[in-house]
């Protein structure tokens, strides 16, 4: 049973998701989806102590070896992101069924488990298998699954972000293909750790470099970066509240950990960051998304289009400790890509809490909220201290790291940009602060009351998570420092 | 140069012929079916890597040993079924989008949209 745990990870959510279509009552679909969604949390934390005690495991699928068999490969990395995605996954899930019933028709309530699920499987996939194109395929069922999740939206805004978001996604995809196509062309092979003994052989060829660039450029697409985030504000505004926060989460995430696999894994950082300028290019993009989308997100009236542009941001703080090419420094995006899932995932349950209670997440309809949802608000306050990084959040201690290695390499302007990137943050969670505290509610309107408990549990459990890394630190810090020093240390 | 690799010649030119229809394109039809076309330049590309010169169709027959290698061939009969459920999700929401904006010009859509803002 033991042995079959990186398989079962990904086999359960895939097959529970056709399941819900038996159970069609949305109530028992939605317990459904929970267990299946705990089941793969406590496979993701048991993998994580395997690795931790055993090292990498390896698990040929139908007892086919690698490298001719398909491979899953769990080490540091993939069972760290394998532990976010699963656990932001139940901790959103736990709040899901009371929030979509303001939100979504209930002949349609099935769907969105099953499609939840499917992304789920999707994403779960490419991070524990050691196959390029595995990675593709599962890329696409997350991907698909998530366009259709994101056009279950009330408002019509939803089909068409669905409808943008699935071009840029379709190619950003396609080019991950082409990349993967001409990788294969050169080497004859799919498996990871084989394409990373071959590929330095033919590194220095043209058909290398462009499939390369491909790649990157794919999967760029897919995390967001500053320029080729356009998609992702209205896809994450008009989305139901539920997938806005396991889609903010936890997708971007997993294009972090492709970028971070194929690049310090598969093509190794001599190739990545010497023979290529992605090292200065990434820093710029980094920074120049963290300023440009901060900028933004200040003027935003619509406070998920605000968090939205600062998940933009935050991919930005996670390139620019990605590009800096040293151990702390990866450490760093680690650390924020556990951190971000954390503080994102509070802020955008309690914006569902919100949405739950009074209809709307315009910033005026947040007047007054202070006093009559307390909890949910504090909730707010305390992710949104979280993002911009003060003491005893999770939020500072991905930037201290961050800064500390920008300082180390000598980097200090990177370092004086990050700060002020952040109290940029200021600024736009503090416009959340004062109308939820300094205004009054506009006259007329019903007073609201305080969101149901199966909101409260989910952020506080966030809230919490986010002040408890925040002070000790041991797990985090350990599990990224191991991730990195061995992507640095032994490769794939 | 040209002759030799002509097939890759007609995937570059299928890919930006597709990626131009996409971009360009304000219709939401014309945009799956630019995507399609890229999509299928890819296609070509895998199926052009997967030849070997002189090989058959890897079908086990008395008297030939060359075969082309079948595992590409293999990969893009799964990247068409993706490509063709990204295609039907496409249509289907560019059928609700007519539904719900009584046009599928994404000029129109964006006015619309401005409108409401």
């Amino acid at each position: 049973m033991l042995d079959q745990l990186p398989i079962l990870q990904v086999i359960i959510p895939l097959l529970a998701a056709p399941l819900c279509l038996f159970l069609r009552k949305p109530r028992l679909v939605w317990m459904f989806t929970l267990i299946a969604s705990a089941a793969c949390f406590m496979i993701s934390v048991l993998l994580l102590q395997q690795v931790a005690s055993q090292g990498d495991i390896l698990y040929s699928i139908g007892g086919w070896a690698g490298p001719l068999g398909i491979e899953y490969h769990i080490d540091e990395l993939s069972a760290f992101v394998l532990l976010i995605i699963t656990a932001m996954s139940t901790i959103v899930l736990f709040a899901a069924n009371t929030s979509i019933q303001k939100e979504i028709p209930e002949n349609r309530q099935v769907f969105f488990y099953i499609l939840y699920l499917l992304s789920l499987a999707g994403m779960l996939g490419i991070v524990a298998t050691g196959d390029a194109f595995n990675v593709f395929v599962f890329l696409e069922i997350s991907s698909l699954s998530a366009y259709a999740m994101i056009a279950l939206g009330k408002d019509r805004r939803a089909l068409w972000a669905a409808f943008q978001y699935l071009v840029m996604g379709t190619i950003g995809a396609t080019f991950i293909l082409i990349g993967i196509g001409l990788m294969y062309e050169m080497t004859g092979t799919l498996n990871m750790a084989d394409l990373a003994e071959r590929l330095p052989e033919v590194a220095d060829t043209r058909t290398i470099f462009a499939a390369f660039a491909f790649f990157i450029v794919g999967v760029c697409l897919k995390l967001a970066l500053f320029p080729l985030h356009m998609w992702l504000p209205n896809a994450y505004a008009f989305a139901p509240s539920m997938v806005t926060a396991f889609l903010a989460a936890t997708a971007t995430k997993v294009a972090v950990y492709l970028l971070i696999r194929f690049t310090y894994s598969i093509f190794g950082i001599s190739f990545s960051f010497t023979t290529l300028p992605l090292q200065e290019i990434f820093v710029a993009l980094g920074l120049v998304g963290i300023f440009a989308a901060s900028i933004t997100a200040i003027y935003q009236t619509n406070v998920k289009h605000m968090l939205a542009y600062s998940s933009v941001a935050q991919v930005g703080y996670m390139i620019v400790g990605y590009s800096i090419g040293t151990t702390v420094g990866l450490m760093a995006t680690l650390l924020h890509l556990f951190n971000h899932a954390l503080m994102k995932g509070a802020l955008f349950v309690a914006l569902g809490a919100v949405m739950y209670r009074v209809g709307g997440v315009q910033l005026s309809s947040l007047n007054g909220l202070g006093r009559q949802m307390p909890y949910t608000m504090a909730g707010i306050v305390a992710g949104g201290l979280s993002l911009i990084g003060v003491p005893l959040t999770v939020g500072f201690v991905s930037k201290w790291y961050l800064v500390q290695a920008a300082l180390e390499t000598g980097w200090w302007p990177v370092a004086v940009l990050v700060l002020l990137g952040s109290l940029l943050a200021v600024i736009y969670i503090w416009r959340i602060v004062e109308a939820a505290y300094f205004k009054e509610p506009a006259e007329g309107a019903t007073p609201v009351k305080e969101a149901p408990l199966t909101f409260l549990i989910p952020i506080w459990i966030l809230v919490g998570a986010n002040i408890y890394f925040g002070i000790d630190t041991r797990f985090s810090v350990d599990a990224a420092r191991a991730a990195s020093q061995s992507l640095f240390g032994i490769s794939l | 140069m040209i002759m030799g690799l002509y097939n890759y010649w007609i995937v570059v030119i299928l890919m930006m012929i597709g990626f131009y229809i996409v971009i360009a394109q304000g219709n939401l039809i014309k945009k799956i079916v630019g995507l399609n076309i890229f999509q299928t330049s890819v296609f070509i590309l895998y199926i052009s890597i997967s030849k070997v010169d002189g090989g058959t169709a890897p079908i086990l027959a008395d008297g030939i040993s060359k075969y082309s290698n079948p595992l590409p061939h293999v990969l893009i009969l799964t990247a068409i079924v993706v490509g063709l459920a990204t295609t039907a999700l496409g249509l289907a929401l560019a059928v609700r989008i007519k539904e719900a904006y009584g046009t599928i010009e994404e000029e129109n859509i964006q006015m619309k949209d401005d409108e409401e803002c």
